[in-house]
């Protein structure tokens, strides 16, 4: 058993590598016709940005795509330099009919962005060749090696029950070089997506005809990312089935997150574009989907026709209904840990790191205040937005929409949920995102924390403060400290995950939904003393 | 200012402290030779096992102390000077009380067996012996095996946890079958398979003769009573109960029998003295309770109940109905009132298994009156305060099975058996006792 782990580790790491070494393959460069193709299809209006791009990438050369990348970066910014040059000169002459003339010429986007469209034309190499050779090379690799890792533990786990043997003794799971090294990996991962997205459009080759018979398209960096996130899921699911093989609540709760994750967020979005309607994730609540209200977004929900009017009635009736009524009936967790794209990363791939989030109450304070400032964030961004939209003007209460939303974009949606809150796994734990960041979470936590049926029960005088329950919830809520006071735990962050009861050895902990009245139940003395001593303290 | 002085972190002298805090502002001092903070000792066994580091045992953050204005104080006491009011420490230094909490807990019984102090051979109770166990037991290269002397919730606990680390157990019960001067045949007959079930070698009715030494005084082999067989190995774990931490009393004048002996109100025969949690030992035991009771939360129960008495609101020890629980391996124990190994004159019993073989219920009555008595539950979880409920209102084991589904504590989505339990009882006992829906109402309406 221990052999065919270490197999199917070696397998997954060579699929990993060829994964990650498949950046530096293929060759990059256009012919004047496939130029000229792109230039129109962009509606280009300057000369000077065809001229420029000839020069740099029309080429029989076979350029890397870090060569290639920098060529192409580089036309644009001499051709938008060529233009910003003549605004300025315009602007000194006060020649304002002139200098409004240029804006025209000027090319907006993101460079990376622009190389990988570019980039995607011109890339040649044996991935383009063998996409599904190198599907199978890849991604094959990874889950067969990964499937090898993990059956295993069917046998070598022992009997089903809770085994948390050596999370604290092993590299991986006690912040140790492993732990680093994942860490760095996962890190540079989401910078290249988000940032870099030209760097690894060999990636998006493999997928080009897994796209086509999905979308008709070809495949985006975010098919990728989509693909993989799924990948990832299932088959730590399949972990998850077999370390709480014994555990109803968790095998159901996991199954949840897969189906809302395949179905919800990939197919069905993958298929509506296939029929010409927008790509919506059904499931996917303001604020959390920060863009919701954004013009573009908008502007293509009411192009849309009938499609379009009933997704913009049941996002905003899922932000303002649908959520804080299901929170009320069951607790936030039906979202965070049954539906959402992020929770369901968290719970399979990020369950190997649960312990780690801090349980201080430092870090309760700090949490506090930044989800909610996270919150607000949004809020005053999505109200710029709308305002400006519905006037037509660039800000409003003195902030500009598009400043706004380009910042909350780059510090909250890339940064935070993605480089930070999946990337810091390995040392700061599963939920980092969910926790600090998440405005949805936020909002759902205050409808949890005030109006809600849903709390965990303390088992009377059970507890023995063994620490189980605070060390393995990913939430980082100190529930000993309530369970020893056998107090319930009514927490605006809990995501009733139900690990805390999983893990707890003397059945204390349960999760559920009742009548609110006697929801929160502050004791000063426990269950098991003489009842007159209860009954005194209590009163006092 | 009056000095409160308690000797002992554990969790009942951390419990009176945090009382006494609450109610007044004495000075407050908590002395311990273990460790600076209080840690639960019940979770020593997930550290070894990596479940856990020895900070997540601690339940308080290392400020809680200061900002409570509990003095922590790091010392053996070796004396105590009634006369003259004064604690006296190993290195001679002496700190003055008015009043003293003596909260020593318990130590690992010894028995005298020859060898029983080579290297590698340790209880599981304190710091030190988790600290030991590392050393001498951690991996299966450097322990090949371990014997465990001894068949009590401790034993079981310091097996599961060697096995975590894939080294063999060989586990030596005197009983017959394991713990069954508690638990009833069947529930122990369920333990003894569990133990099996995870590969420990379990030896039931056999006795440890000696612990033989190597060359340099290191444990080379346990030699056995009965059969005189030779088990090699390298660590001895000596689980065979626990006695009050008391030696240092010896010569005070403070009255103890085989712990601090105590009245109701948890007072020792010297004034302004008290004794809670392991340590104590009631003149009379209360109702079926014993004398000694090394539990977790009667520790707490006293720690809660003297700190109303020092201050101000003299107030008797009186735990209410008795509960447990524990874990064995994989199995989860409850139990509420009592269950006794065998059956008492007046008592019938009720017994149900899961086809697993890995849950149980088992019920005791009052054969004439069918007033429910207790209850012992394996695998399944059960609500403390239904139990707590039935008991106090007398409910007769009819109305404890109606309304047995109000009582299930498992999480959301387990199998339910209630309808089982109460088919088999009617089936047995010629009875026709429907279960109720469960009722929230009838939840809450026992808080």
């Amino acid at each position: 058993m221990k052999a065919i782990k270490n197999i199917g580790l070696v397998v997954f790491i060579t699929g990993l590598i060829i994964f990650t070494g498949s950046i530096f393959t293929g060759s990059f460069n256009l012919n004047e016709a496939e130029l000229d193709n792109f230039i129109s299809s962009k509606n280009y209006k300057n000369e000077l940005i065809k001229e420029e791009l000839k020069k740099a990438i029309v080429t029989s050369e076979p350029l890397s795509i870090f060569e290639f990348s920098s060529k192409v970066r580089n036309a644009y910014a001499i051709s938008n330099k060529y233009y910003d040059d003549l605004i300025a000169k315009y602007d000194a002459e006060k020649n304002w009919d002139k200098k409004g003339a240029q804006y025209q010429y000027k090319i907006y986007g993101k460079p990376h962005t622009l190389s990988f469209e570019l980039a995607k034309i011109a890339g040649k190499g044996s991935i383009k060749e063998n996409p599904n050779l190198f599907w199978w090379l890849t991604f094959g690799l990874g889950i067969v090696g990964a499937l090898l890792f993990i059956l295993p533990n069917y046998i070598l786990l022992g009997n089903a029950g809770i085994k948390n043997n050596g999370i604290y003794l092993e590299s991986s799971t006690n912040r140790g070089l492993i732990a680093w090294l994942v860490l760095i990996y996962l890190v540079g991962f989401y910078l290249l997506l988000y940032f870099m997205p030209d760097y690894v459009v060999n990636w998006t080759f493999i997928f080009d005809p897994i796209s086509k018979a999905l979308n008709g398209g070809l495949a985006s960096q975010w098919f990728v990312y989509g693909f993989l996130y799924c990948v990832i899921m299932l088959v730590m699911a399949i972990r998850m089935y077999i370390k709480y093989r014994h555990n109803k609540y968790q095998i159901i709760r996991t199954t949840s997150v897969l189906f809302f994750q395949i179905v919800f967020a990939f197919l069905i979005p993958e298929i509506m574009t296939s029929l010409n309607m927008p790509g919506y994730d059904f499931k996917n609540a303001f604020p959390l989907d920060y863009d919701f209200f954004f013009e573009w977004n908008l502007d293509s929900l009411r192009s849309s026709g009938a499609v379009g009017l009933f997704i913009l009635a049941w996002g905003i009736l899922l932000t303002l209904v649908i959520v804080p009524v299901m929170v009320y009936f069951f607790g936030k967790r039906w979202y965070c840990s049954w539906v959402c794209g992020c929770g369901g990363l968290a719970e399979t791939l990020g369950d190997p790191y649960r312990q780690h989030s801090n349980k201080t109450l430092k870090a309760w304070k700090l949490e506090r205040w930044l989800i909610h400032s996270v919150l607000v964030f949004s809020l005053i961004m999505t109200v710029v937005t709308l305002y400006c939209y519905f006037t037509g003007t660039n800000s409003f209460l003195g902030i500009n929409s598009q400043w706004i939303k380009d910042t909350y974009s780059f510090l909250i949606g890339a940064w935070f949920a993605g480089v930070i809150g999946t990337g810091f796994y390995p040392i700061f734990g599963n939920r980092v995102w969910c926790r600090f960041g998440c405005p949805l979470a936020a909002y759902m936590g205050i409808v949890q924390r005030f109006k809600s049926r849903f709390r965990i029960t303390t088992n009377g005088g059970q507890c023995i403060s063994c620490g189980n329950c605070s060390t393995y919830c990913e939430q980082g809520i100190d529930v000993r400290a309530y369970a020893q006071k056998g107090e319930n735990i009514v927490r605006a962050s809990c995501v009733g995950c139900g690990i805390c009861s999983a893990v707890c050895p003397r059945g204390v902990l349960k999760l559920e939904n009742g009548p609110e009245k006697g929801r929160i139940n502050p004791t000063e003395v426990l269950l098991g003393n003489d009842v007159d001593l209860m009954k005194l303290i209590n009163n006092n | 200012m009056e000095h409160i002085v308690i000797i002992g972190n554990g969790i009942s002298g951390v419990t009176a402290a945090r009382h006494i805090r609450k109610n007044s502002d004495v000075e407050i001092t908590i002395v311990s030779a273990e460790t600076d903070y209080f840690f639960s000792r019940t979770a020593l066994m997930y550290v070894y096992m990596g479940h856990m580091k020895f900070e997540h045992t601690q339940p308080y953050e290392p400020w809680f102390w200061k900002k409570n204005n509990i003095n922590l104080k790091k010392g053996l006491v070796t004396k105590i000077h009634t006369d003259a009011t004064k604690i006296e420490f190993h290195n001679g230094e002496q700190l003055t009380y008015d009043k003293l909490i003596i909260a020593t807990g318990s130590k690992p019984n010894k028995f005298g067996w020859p060898g029983q102090d080579l290297n590698g051979v340790m209880g599981m109770y304190h710091k030190q012996d988790l600290e030991n166990l590392e050393k001498f037991a951690p991996n299966n290269t450097v322990c090949k095996r371990a014997v465990i002397v001894g068949g009590g919730l401790i034993g079981i606990e310091l097996a599961e946890m060697l096995h975590s680390r894939n080294i063999p157990v060989t586990f030596l019960v005197r009983e017959e079958s394991f713990w069954n001067a508690v638990l009833p045949a069947q529930e122990s007959a369920m333990i003894n398979k569990e133990i099996t079930d995870n590969h420990i070698d379990l030896r039931l009715g056999t006795n440890l003769k000696e612990i033989k030494a190597d060359a340099i005084g290191n444990v080379k082999s346990v030699v056995i009573a009965e059969t005189g067989e030779e088990i090699e190995c390298n660590v001895v774990g000596l689980t065979a109960g626990v006695s009050p931490n008391i030696d240092f009393l010896k010569e005070s004048g403070i009255e103890i029998g085989r712990g601090v002996k105590v009245n109701r109100y948890l007072e020792t025969n010297i004034k302004n003295i008290y004794a809670i949690g392991d340590c104590a030992e009631q003149h009379e035991a209360i109702d079926q309770r014993r004398p000694i009771e090394a539990v977790w939360y009667t520790g707490r129960m006293m720690g809660e109940t003297v700190a109303q008495t020092i201050c101000g609101n003299k107030t008797a020890y009186k735990p209410g109905h008795w509960f447990n629980s524990a874990k064995f391996i994989d199995i989860e124990y409850q139990t509420y009132g009592w269950v006794w190994a065998q059956p008492k004159e007046n008592e019938a019993r009720f017994y149900w298994e899961h086809s697993s073989g890995k849950k149980c219920i088992h019920i005791s009555y009052d054969k004439n009156t069918h007033r429910f008595i207790g209850i012992n539950t394996f695998g399944i979880r059960m609500r403390h305060e239904f139990f707590n409920n039935a008991l106090n209102k007398k409910l007769s084991v009819d109305e404890v099975l109606e309304h047995l589904a109000d009582a299930n504590f498992d999480p959301e989505f387990y199998k339910l058996h209630e309808s089982e339990i109460i088919a088999k009882f009617n089936q047995e006992n010629s009875t026709n006792i429907q279960l109720k829906k469960k009722s929230w109402k009838r939840i809450f309406s026992l808080q």
